[in-house]
Formats: C-alpha cells, structure tokens, sequence
C-alpha cells in the first residue's frame, strides 16, 4: 500500500509546527510582526508575544500532543476508529473535577484550584476505570467502564450547573467546559507541561503492544504481551496527558477523534507507527484552531473547543465520505 | 529440543467441566491432531498447552518448565499459536502483519536484519510472497488463512499449535500446509493441531488425540486412535476404515442411535 516515508513527515511536520509557531506568536487582535520580538522590554508589544501568546502557543502544543496522541493509542488499543479520549470517561472526569471547583466557588480565592481539580477528577476517572475493568482482558468491559463514566461525569456536571447558587457560576460553568486557551499565563505551562511530558512518554512505550493487538486479545497475548500491564500504563498516561490537557484548556473535542484519520493514509494503519506522527500532526491541528480563532474577527473571542467541533465535523464527514468512495 | 507435556488438566467454564483431568506427552518432531466433537475441550486443550489459559488444577510442562513460570516474551518465542478465529483489525499490508510474528524477538531498535530474514522464509514458507504487499483485507478466504499462518512461523517457534488451521481451505491448499506442518516437525519442533475433517487427522499426523467430554478417549497411532470403536464412542457415528490408493480412508457410515446424549 503506498505510504510516505516516515522522515519525510516528520519533517513536514515538524516544519508546520515551527512555522505556525512563529505565526502563533505574531497573530490576534494585535499583529506584532516579527521586527519586535526583539525590541526592549519596554514595547508593551513585547510583553504581549512573551507574556501572552508565548504560553498559548506552548500551551496549545502540549494540549495537541496530548490528544492527538491519547486518540491513537485508544483507537489501537480498543481496535475501534471512533475512540478518543472522551470515550474513556477520563476528559469528562476532568471537567467534572475542575467544575466542582468552579460550582464550590473555590476557584476565585485560590485560581490554582481548578486545575488540581480536573487533575484529581482524571486521577479518579482513572482508577474508578482500572478497578471495574480489571480481572477481564475484554476490550468491551473497559469501553463500558468509559461509558459508565462518562455518564457519571456528565450528570455530575448538570447536577453542578443546576444546583449552581449564582448565574454568574453557572455562566463561569459554562464559560470554562467550552474550552480555550486565551489569557493563560505561564503558570499553566509550569503545571500542565510536565505531566503532559510524562503521559505522552508513557504513552509512546506501548506501540508494539498495540501492533500486536492487531491480531486481538488472544493473538497479542500469544505473542508475549502482557494485556494487563499494557492497559495499566494506557490509563495512567491517557489520565494524566488528557487530565493536564482539559486542566489549563477545558474540553477540546475532536482532535483525538480525528487526527489519527488524518495520519492514518499517510503512513498505514499499523497502530505503533500512528503514534509519534498523531502527536506531531494533534499539535499542528490545535495551534492552528488556535490561531484561526484568534484572527476570527469577532467582538468575544471564539472559544477553541467550539471552532474545533465547527471545523472538525464537516472535515471528518469529508473524510468519511472520500473514504466510502474509495472502498466502493 | 524441549518436549510439551500436560499432566491432569481441568478446567471449568461456568458450570462446565470442559477439560476433566487430561494428561498427555507431546514429542518433538511429530504432528500430533486432536480430534473430538464440538465442544469436547480441543479449543481449551490447545490454549492451556499454549500458556494462555491456566488450568484450574493440573500442569502443562514446556521442558522441565511449568509453562505458566515463563516470562510471557520467552515462552511466545518458543511457542507460536494460531487462534482458530484469528482476528485482523486493521488494513494493514501482508508484509507487516507477518512481522508481527516477530514480536517477541523485537527489541528497542524494531524489526533487525535477521527478523526481516524470519519474515522473508515465513511469506516464502506459506506461498504468499506474491502477495507481500496487498491490504490484509482484500485477500480471499484462503489466502487470509496462508498469511496468518505465515504469521505464526514468522516467529519460528519449537512448538506451533494451530486451532483448525485447514479450515476453509480447498484441498489443494490443505495438502500443501499439512505437508508444511511436517516439513516444520522434523525441522524445527512439534505441531500439534486441532481438526474436524478425520480423514485428514488419519493422512497428516503422526499421533491422533481423540476428546470427548474433556476427557481423552485415545492417544496414538492415527490407525489405532481413530478406530471404528472410539469413533463411536466419540462422535455416535459408524465409521468403516479401509485402504485406499494413497493410504488408508475412513468413510463415515451412518450413525450410531443412542450414543450421544
């Protein structure tokens, strides 16, 4: 089957992602071109680019990675196309972690707050998920473990929006589970970044297991892999990577979902291959809605995670549809 | 050369006891077949000789080693298993799904020189060289069955155990993989198989397994096992052996009234 060659996408990538980097930098409501990067520190001009757009970007980097690569694990992993993140229950966990801060009013005394929240609501989701899926290597318990919490997370968050004591709360709710990224500092670097870091690289060990998988439960095990393990650092690393991602930027749909389709015709379908190029291609994906949202012209920025679901169907429909066509 | 042997294997499923206490010793350079009515525990048998399904009671031996002691990479390096459904999730090319059977053998740097020689005699083992770079998922029946075979020997395993490897093939492409199972027994290890089709089990094997009931009924020479009386026995069928051309047949009669129950 006719691919491209790995060096030659990564290179491609990789040039994208500096690309849309230096332009991440420059665009929104002020365009800073590039002749003031290296001004003083007194250009107001500088502090937007190092203070505001510099955290955003790495921001959103991170936050592709993390999906990008959490959607090809899941979907080598549950041998399903339509697996991401959401369906492991542990990005609603994280949301419905950093709400309850949000709801408890906790967040405005102490900002710090939400983000541990949504942490230890994906730590939670995580555990809740190994301990009713454990003891079976069956693909569907762990995919109804995600379901059930999912359906937790989700209820717990409507309870939250409609025992909400202000509209205000409700509206700051609502505000944060749409998702952005604008006026993140870099604190939230300092938070996210490392965990991200280390869930991704937890994540990128389990390749082989996941070519394996290939073959199913039974085949995978009869080439020596061990299911169990696998799942326990799958879980942990897709906790912590999405737990950190929808800690600084709320929900972001869709990236998971879909780079791993992009990827896929590019470099085949053997799950282990998927994994490195979806974390590039997730970043590419997100900087880019990132961008595009802030160049929108509009009086309130677009939230990311709503111009990721505008541009992300139609794109995934067109995909469906080409691919329909082809198999025909 | 290390032999596999089970010693009073039970197993239970639900409230089934579908192995009861089976203990037999496989020897290395033969093609042994288990044969048995649906549902008599040859699936089972094979997995738990696989190290994939730990008997509740009883032991499966690899050597001196009880199979279920091995690290799971050392014992999927010495023994292979082709599952009697094998599954194909995705579109991948023949050439790479055949080198999954390397997997145990990978180490940080992937697929080296000598796995990608293991794959090459694979594909070349099982006819499907031609086919190296065609999508998995547009192969016929057939040739699907020849690629996940080469899979199987890719890894070059002592031991190959396959759960009805001759399924669904035409009788050419049966003769040919049965004579390849003894080309591997003599070379490599043993190969033992599960198969429905008795005729075959009397042609291909050295030594048949007959299950009934997770209890074995007969463990020989094809000729013996497979007699009029335990066939019976086995299967409530009447079966008659006589000498063909090319080797003994057996030609299933009619069947048995009140045998099976």
């Amino acid at each position: 089957m006719k691919t491209i060659s790995r060096p030659l996408l990564f290179a491609a990538l990789m040039v994208a992602l500096v690309l849309l980097s230096l332009a991440s930098l420059s665009a929104g409501k002020v365009w800073v071109p590039w002749s003031a990067w290296l001004s003083s520190a007194d250009d107001p001009r500088w502090a937007i680019v190092f203070e505001l757009r510099l955290p955003r970007t790495i921001l959103a980097i991170a936050v592709g990675t993390a999906l990008g690569l959490s959607g090809a694990v899941l979907q080598g992993y549950t041998r399903n196309a339509l697996a991401d993140p959401g369906i492991l229950g542990v990005s609603s966990m994280a949301a419905f972690g950093a709400v309850m801060t949000l709801y408890l009013g906790m967040s405005v005394s102490m900002p710090w707050i939400l983000p541990v929240g949504a942490m230890i609501g994906a730590m939670i989701g995580i555990v809740v998920l190994l301990v009713l899926s454990s003891g079976s290597y069956s693909i569907l318990t762990f995919l109804l473990a995600g379901m059930i919490l999912n359906m937790v997370a989700g209820a717990g968050v409507s309870l939250a929006l409609n025992l909400a004591p202000t509209p205000w709360a409700v509206s700051e709710i609502i505000d944060w589970l749409l998702g952005s990224l604008a006026d993140r500092s870099i604190d939230d670097v300092r938070m996210a970044v490392p965990v991200i870091a280390v869930g991704c690289a937890l994540l990128l060990t389990v390749g082989r297991a996941l070519d394996a998988l290939t073959l199913g439960d039974v085949g995978a095990r009869s080439l020596g892999i061990r299911l169990e393990r696998t799942r326990f650092v799958l879980a942990l690393g897709v906790g912590l990577a999405t737990g950190a991602s929808v800690a600084v930027t709320g929900v972001i749909g869709f990236v998971g979902l879909v780079t791993p389709h992009v990827v896929r015709p590019l470099v085949g379908a053997r799950p282990g291959a998927l994994l490195l190029p979806s974390a590039l291609a997730g970043a590419v994906i997100v900087l880019m809605a990132d961008i595009a949202v802030r160049i929108t012209p509009s009086v309130v920025e677009l939230k990311l995670g709503v111009a990721m679901a505008a541009l992300g169907g139609p794109f995934f429909l067109m995909l469906l549809i080409k691919l329909r066509q082809r198999a025909a | 050369m290390s032999g596999l042997a089970v010693s009073d294997a039970h197993v239970r499923l639900g409230d089934k006891a579908v192995l009861n206490g089976v203990s037999a010793t496989f020897a290395a350079g033969q093609v042994t077949t288990i044969v048995g009515p649906n549902g008599a525990g040859k699936s089972t048998l094979l997995t738990a000789l696989a190290g994939l399904r730990r008997p509740d009671r009883g032991q499966i031996l690899l050597g001196d080693a009880d199979i279920y002691g091995l690290a799971p990479r050392v014992r999927a390096q010495r023994v292979g298993y082709l599952p009697q459904i094998p599954e194909v999730a995705w579109a991948v090319d023949v050439r790479t799904l055949v080198a999954l059977g390397r997997t145990p053998f990978i180490g940080a740097r992937g697929l080296t020189a000598v796995d990608e020689a293991a794959v090459d005699r694979a594909l070349a083992a099982a006819g499907v060289e031609s086919m190296a770079h065609r999508n998995v998922m547009t192969l016929s029946g057939g040739e699907r069955a020849r690629v996940l075979l080469a899979r199987a020997l890719a890894g070059e395993p002592q031991w190959l155990l396959a759960d009805e490897p001759l399924t669904g093939l035409d009788p050419g492409y049966q003769l040919e993989i049965a004579g390849l199972f003894r080309k591997m027994a003599v070379e490599s290890g043993g190969v033992i198989v599960t198969l429905h089709d008795l005729h075959m089990a009397l042609r291909m094997s050295d030594r048949v397994l007959v299950l009934a009931e997770g209890r074995l009924l007969a463990d020989g020479k094809p000729i013996e096992a497979l007699s009029s009386d335990i066939l019976a026995k086995a299967y409530g069928v009447q079966t008659r052996l006589w000498d063909g051309d090319a080797g003994p047949v057996i030609e299933i009669v009619g069947e048995v009234l009140g045998r099976r129950g």
